[in-house]
């Protein structure tokens, strides 16, 4: 897991993102168990209760769900998952199409680029 | 009781001296929680952790840990790092873990066995045939395995390379007690801001802010360390 995390934001919020993004690309894939708060902590190097915290706001959403005894899991929710990385695509593509758009492209225009460099992408 | 460590109106005035080192600082620290003692050089903050080892007494006002008054019974439950090096050159590792273990009551020999190994050192090397690196890596293995419920460290990253601090700084989050709380003193901000919970900044001897740091960062928009150089801009 690549912890880049930057100081300037709340700590917590881009703990959930991370590790969202590692759910939603099947790297940690349904069904399968976390590591624990402490040792994900210590891989990230981040304090303790900043990832309890980021852990509970994944299970409101229940993408993890915890088991008394035997630990926490991702969500087995197929359509949970989908329908996650879907908002995160939605909120990189807003973040894209935004720049382009202070570019002076019209959504004519961001279409056709966005074909021409998909289409050179797969010949090369 | 919330908090283990609870200072009220304390005050350092060093002898030959007309101004305070410390300003009537009252504040308390909670259970579990990581804090930064942050502040320039010669802000106080040495003055004030050797006040809760005891190694000083307050001019004014009074420090409670754990609810006990400074003498032996909050030195068993305070695991201290000084800011310099301090261990005996011609004892070897395997002495030095027999010495914890006999005046700590709480000392895990285990532990502290685990995390050497875990750094290949061999117990009966002498401490002066180690690297400055790690004899400082020797003496945070020491205080940290001690189940202790204050861990106070003094400039704990203070001169080690990135390595070195990445392991320091894992050995700390990986070592304290859930229950347990870690007051670190240091000036390199940036290296500690994504451990602590909340952040203690003193000038002049004076406490100018106390705060948890992700509402810092939320209220700021901004770094810790962004906002200690706003802060502190001279």
């Amino acid at each position: 897991m690549s912890w880049k995390l930057d100081s300037d934001r709340p700590i917590y919020t881009q703990l959930i993102e991370i590790l969202k993004i590692e759910i939603v690309s099947g790297k940690l894939p349904p069904g399968s168990k976390f590591k624990s708060v402490r040792d994900l902590a210590m891989e990230a190097g981040v304090n303790p209760n900043t990832m309890q915290r980021a852990f509970a706001e994944l299970e409101d959403l229940e993408l993890l769900r915890t088991e008394r005894t035997s630990g926490r899991f991702v969500t087995e929710d197929a359509e949970l998952i989908g329908k996650t990385r879907d908002a995160i695509a939605s909120a990189q593509f807003d973040l894209f199409a935004e720049k382009m758009e202070q570019l002076g492209f019209s959504k004519r225009e961001l279409v056709d680029f966005v074909n021409k460099k998909v289409e050179v992408e797969s010949d090369g | 009781m919330a908090e283990i460590l609870s200072l009220d109106h304390l005050t350092k005035v060093y002898k030959g001296s007309d101004k305070p080192a410390l300003d009537d600082i009252t504040l308390t620290i909670g259970k579990g929680r990581i804090v930064g003692l942050l502040g320039p050089n010669g802000s106080g903050k040495t003055t004030l952790i050797k006040l809760i080892n005891g190694l000083l007494t307050p001019t004014a006002g009074e420090i409670r840990v754990g609810g006990f008054a400074i003498g032996p019974e909050s030195k068993a439950i305070v695991s201290y790092l000084p800011d310099r090096f301090c261990l005996p050159g011609d004892t070897s590792v395997k002495e030095l873990i027999g010495f914890y273990r006999d005046f700590y009551s709480d000392f895990d020999t285990e532990r502290a066995y685990g995390m050497l190994e875990s750094l290949q050192i061999d117990p009966l090397s002498r401490i002066k045939t180690f690297s400055k690196g790690m004899k400082e890596k020797i003496q945070l293995i020491l205080v940290m395995s001690r189940r202790a419920q204050l861990y106070v460290l003094d400039e704990p990253i203070a001169g080690v390379d990135p390595a070195a601090r990445d392991y320091i700084i894992r050995t700390i989050i990986g070592n304290y007690q859930p229950d347990a709380s870690v007051l670190l003193s240091t000036h390199l901000i940036t290296d500690v801001e994504n451990i602590l919970d909340d952040v203690i900044f003193i000038k002049e001897g004076k406490v100018i802010l106390s705060s948890p740091v992700e509402e810092l960062r939320i209220a700021q928009g901004k770094s810790l360390d962004a906002y200690f150089r706003e802060v502190f801009s001279c």
